[in-house]
Parts: structure tokens; C-alpha cells; sequence
């Protein structure tokens, strides 16, 4: 019982990154390896800013802001004159600026849990579109391939640039709820509740996004037929930015869920993040609710193999993908791509 | 004089070292009805994509105003400019409404949010798109698919329409329902240029026409007047048509 709380608890945060992850390929067509990278720097700016210092992520959105700038803003200036170029230079430059000012002369470190956690949000979210900008704008109409290729590269980038930031070593943060409840035989950690409860509630807030407003309407239409929504003026590099931005804000709430649960370090993004891939590929890269559903049952899984077969629990979750992918190379006709 | 709302001066397009369009030059004024017509293969679909942006070109376009010497999609779209396309492209696993309310994303996002009572008079115009506002848009049949990518453009409130071949692969009474609908557009000051193979029903709604032919202007004029030339009769017209029907009237 124990176990299986376990991995539901850890089936959700996958369950939240597989959607991010069939959304970013859905609309974009990239495989984001990077997204774990998120749920790594959301719980390690989130643990630095509790430790009372200035996280290194802060920097790096400034720096990415900066050369968002350098490549929109003549482009800015030319199109939309000094207004635009204004806006620009406010989101990537000066909002950066107020967050590092805001870190460095407010004792942040004193504020309670939940600032703390609006603050980590809206230092790392950002990093989404901004690094769709810089990294796969350029290349948005490249091959499914050239895209992955890219994604690597950002991750191996995300990867090393946390290293520098964090340091070699794990953090954990403290918990949102030290409750514990007993239900039956079994005792629920107030912190299994809060992953839970809050996955469950972002997926019915995508779900609305999605199927209420119009641009999530917009996002699903890009999915759908990329040349059709173009010439209704939905630009591929908006739905991306929105996109990434939505995966941004995903990730690095799974990982200020997380961070109170098990400790994290710099590197630890990749291996939460293939796990969330696994639960994606279950679902094709195409159905979020077969998606949600394998993410559970990796948790799952992963828990129950983690008590007895430690050494193995790793192997035994990607193994996973092995009868997935055979059973869905044999039963889903082969489509070219076709753009 | 009546103004241009879309002038387009020496426009090239090349596909690699192909040259697709070549030194085309057209007009389209005000509330007028511009068709292009031309076999298969004479580059129609390519002047449309070109002059929405789709496909990089060469050459001068000037759209309600204002030179474009780089169309790009977004920014014609919220000048004014609609194209529905050949493929009409529609978002197939979306419901009639939803595929509506995208029409008109582009004004929403400039803040003008009148995208209820628009819809309101598309549905006026294609009492059908109404009565299946809740059905998947890739479960209609062609026609009411064709009606849902006007519709759609519709949406855009736009100043200049330009629709691919809107009567391909239609049965003959849904072709005539839609060309009825292109006149109803006029009416309301919509411009059209429009691109067709079905040259009788396009010569017959239009005002001015233009002959596309090998990616060259073959020939231009008033629709009327193209009508009655005798090169587009054998070419695009056929003997059997109208040719026969006004040897039958200046027989009487």
C-alpha cells in the first residue's frame, strides 16, 4: 500500500511532464529532452532561494533575455518602431533585472512558502520561450530529427550550466504540509496530497485552457494542420513561445512538487524527465489521456520494483518501452511524415 | 476613381531554378470581383500563395495602401488579407465553432472581440455551418466543408478575399451555391480575387479576369469582355457552352 501511494505520488509528476511532453511535440513537432532540466531548476532555484541566496538561474534568464534581444530587436524595431522594441527590451532585459534586483536587496529567504514558489516560477518559466527563441525558432521548420539533435544539445547545455549554478550537490526544500493523515492501514504524507492534488488540478486548468480559450484553441489548431492556422494569422513562433512556456511552467512546478520528497541534484532533471518520455511514448506522443495513464503506471511500477529489485528499478522501467514500442510498431500503420 | 485594393507589379516566384510566376501584374479594386483562371500547372495557386506571403517572392505588392516588400502571413492577415486555400486546411478534429472562433484569432489578439456577432452573419450566410456548430469540421462533406473555409475566413472580417479554386471537386448545385455566395460577398464589399478552373462561372460572377498561362499574364480585361474572346471560348469555354448558346441567341 505504501508503495503503490508511492508511485501514484510519483506517477503524477511524470503524468504532468508526459503531457508537457506529447503538448511540445504535438504543436512543435520537438522531442524536448530538456524538459526535466525545468523540474531540476525549479526545485534548485526554489531550494536557493529558502537558502537565502541568489539562485544562478536568475543570470541565465537575464543572459537568454539578452540575446532574445540581440536577434529580435531590430527586427522590432523595423516592424513595430520604438513601441515594440520597448516591449522587447522590457520582458527580456529589464524584468530579469527587477528579479535579480528583487533577489538581491529583499531578504527573500524570510518570505513564506508559497511567494517562494511564485518567485521560482517566475524566474524559470520565462526560460521557456526564451529558449524556443534562441535555440529552435531558427530551425522550426527543420526535420523531427534536426529538432531532437537540437534538443540534446539544449540539454546537455541546461545540464551543464545547473552544475555551475547549484553545485555538485542535492538539495532538498521544505515540505508545503507536515500533515499526515491515516486512511485505513495506511498513512498519507500531507506532501503526497499536495503533488497529487495540485497535478490533478493543472491538468483540469490545461484541459480548460485547451478546450476553452482561443489560444488554447489556437494551440490545438496548430497541432492540428500547421498551414491552416498560419493563414488564420497564428504564427508558429507564437504557438511555440506559448508552448514552451506552458512546458516551462510544468516542469518547474513538478519540481518545486518534488523537491520536498526526494532530494534532487543538477543532473536529476534527465532521468524524472525520460521517465515522463516513457509515459509520452505510451501514449503514442499523441494522447494525453494514454499518456496520464502510463505515467501512473511507470510510477507505479517504479515504486514496487525500487523495494524489490533495487538495483534494477531503473532497467526495469525503461524496459517498459521495449513491448510498448513493439506492440505499437505492430498494431499503427506506418505514416510519413508529411511536412 | 475607385482605389486599388491590391496592386501587384512585376511579381516573380521560383521554385529552385524553376521559374513558377513570371513578371506577373494584376489589380484588384475595390468591391470588385477579380478572377484569375488558367490550366493546371499556369501557377494560380502560386500567385495566391506569393501574395499572402506563403512562398518568398520577388516584384511589388501593394495591399490597401501600403507597399509589402516581405508578405508575411501574420502581418497580411492583420492588414486584411484572407486566403482560403485549395486544401481549405481546415483543423478537421475541431468542432464547426471552434474552427469559426480561429478565424477570427488575429482580431482577438488586436483586442477587437466581436467575434460572437461575426459569427453570427456567417451563420446567416451558411445556415448549414450552423446547424452543425458542434460537429467535427473532417466529418462534413466537401461542400459544407468548402462553406466552413470561407466561413472561416469570414471571420477575419477581411477586406480582401482570395479564394484557391472554391469549386473543386463540388457537385455542380453546391458550385452554384457557392459562387452565389462569392456575389453576396460583393454585395457586402468584400473584394475577391479568385482563382478558378470552372472559367464560366468565374467570367460570369467577376468583373475583371485574368489568363494565367505557363506563369505569365496571357491575357487581362473586363470579365465580360474575356468572356466573349474567342481564344478563351476554345480554350477554357469549350465550343459546346456558351459559344453554341450565343450562335442560338443572334440566330433568333
Amino acid at each position: 500500500m505504501l508503495l503503490g501511494q508511492d508511485g501514484v505520488t510519483n506517477g503524477a509528476i511524470y503524468a504532468l511532464l508526459a503531457l508537457a511532453l506529447v503538448l511540445v511535440f504535438a504543436v512543435t513537432r520537438v522531442i524536448f529532452i530538456p524538459q526535466g532540466e525545468f523540474v531540476a531548476y525549479g526545485a534548485l532555484t526554489l531550494a536557493m532561494i529558502e537558502a537565502g541566496r541568489l539562485p544562478g538561474t536568475v543570470w541565465l534568464l537575464l543572459a537568454a533575455g539578452v540575446l532574445v534581444v540581440a536577434l529580435d530587436g531590430l527586427d522590432a524595431l523595423r516592424r513595430g518602431g520604438v513601441g515594440r522594441l520597448m516591449k522587447v527590451v522590457g520582458w527580456n532585459i529589464v524584468y530579469p533585472l527587477a528579479l535579480v534586483a528583487l533577489m538581491r536587496f529583499v531578504p527573500t529567504d524570510t518570505w513564506p512558502l508559497a511567494a517562494k514558489v511564485a518567485l521560482t516560477m517566475a524566474v524559470v518559466v520565462p526560460l521557456g520561450p526564451m529558449i524556443y527563441r534562441v535555440a529552435y525558432q531558427p530551425v522550426a521548420e527543420a526535420s523531427v530529427l534536426i529538432l531532437l539533435i537540437v534538443s540534446v544539445a539544449v540539454h546537455v547545455a541546461m545540464v551543464g550550466l545547473a552544475l555551475l549554478f547549484f553545485g555538485a550537490e542535492g538539495s532538498r526544500t521544505s515540505a508545503f504540509s507536515d500533515a499526515s493523515f491515516t486512511v485505513g492501514p495506511m498513512m498519507v504524507s500531507g506532501q503526497s496530497l499536495w503533488v497529487i492534488g495540485t497535478s490533478l488540478a493543472l491538468i483540469v486548468a490545461l484541459a480548460l485552457f485547451f478546450g476553452r480559450t482561443i489560444y488554447g484553441k489556437a494551440l490545438r489548431a496548430t497541432a492540428i494542420n500547421r498551414a491552416g492556422a498560419r493563414l488564420m494569422g497564428i504564427s508558429p513562433a507564437l504557438a511555440g513561445r506559448l508552448t514552451f512556456m506552458l512546458a516551462a511552467l510544468i516542469g518547474a512546478l513538478s519540481g518545486v512538487l518534488i523537491a520536498p520528497i526526494a532530494t534532487i541534484y543538477y543532473d536529476t532533471g534527465f532521468l524524472i524527465g525520460l521517465k515522463g518520455f516513457v509515459a509520452a511514448i505510451i501514449g503514442g506522443l499523441a494522447s494525453y489521456p494514454i499518456a496520464a495513464l502510463g505515467a501512473i503506471l511507470v510510477g507505479v511500477l517504479e515504486a514496487f520494483s525500487s523495494f524489490w529489485a533495487s538495483a534494477y528499478k531503473e532497467v526495469i522501467v525503461f524496459t517498459l518501452i521495449i513491448p510498448v514500442l513493439v506492440w505499437r510498431s505492430l498494431t499503427s500503420h506506418h505514416v510519413e511524415e508529411d511536412e | 476613381m475607385m482605389a486599388n485594393i491590391l496592386e501587384v507589379k512585376d511579381l516573380c516566384v521560383s521554385y529552385g531554378k524553376v521559374e513558377a510566376l513570371h513578371n506577373a501584374n494584376l489589380t484588384v479594386g475595390e468591391g470588385q470581383i477579380v478572377t484569375v483562371i488558367g490550366p493546371n500547372g499556369a501557377g494560380k495557386t502560386t500567385l495566391l500563395s506569393a501574395i499572402m506571403g506563403v512562398l518568398p517572392s520577388r516584384g511589388e505588392i501593394t495591399f490597401d495602401g501600403a507597399v509589402e516588400r516581405v508578405p508575411e502571413v501574420e502581418r497580411m492577415v492583420s492588414r486584411g488579407m484572407n486566403l482560403v486555400p485549395e486544401k481549405r486546411e481546415l483543423f478537421g478534429e475541431m468542432s464547426v465553432e471552434d474552427n469559426l472562433v480561429l478565424g477570427a484569432f488575429q482580431r482577438y489578439r488586436m483586442g477587437l472581440r466581436d467575434h460572437a456577432g461575426t459569427m453570427e452573419e456567417v451563420y446567416a450566410l451558411f445556415p448549414r455551418l450552423k446547424e452543425r456548430r458542434s460537429q467535427m469540421a473532417g466529418t462534413l462533406s466537401g461542400g459544407e466543408r468548402q462553406m466552413l473555409a470561407v466561413g472561416r475566413a469570414l471571420m477575419a472580417r477581411p477586406k480582401l478575399l482570395m479564394l484557391d479554386e472554391p469549386s473543386l471537386g463540388l457537385a455542380p448545385l453546391i458550385v452554384r451555391e457557392i459562387f452565389r455566395i462569392i456575389g453576396e460577398l460583393r454585395k457586402r464589399g468584400v473584394s475577391i480575387l479568385l482563382v478558378e478552373q470552372n472559367a464560366r462561372a468565374a467570367l460570369q460572377v467577376a468583373d475583371e479576369a485574368y489568363v494565367l498561362e505557363t506563369g505569365e499574364v496571357a491575357m487581362s480585361g473586363p470579365a465580360r469582355q474575356l468572356a466573349d474572346d474567342p481564344r478563351v471560348i476554345e480554350a477554357y469555354l469549350g465550343l459546346g457552352g456558351k459559344h453554341q448558346d450565343r450562335l442560338a441567341v443572334t440566330g433568333e
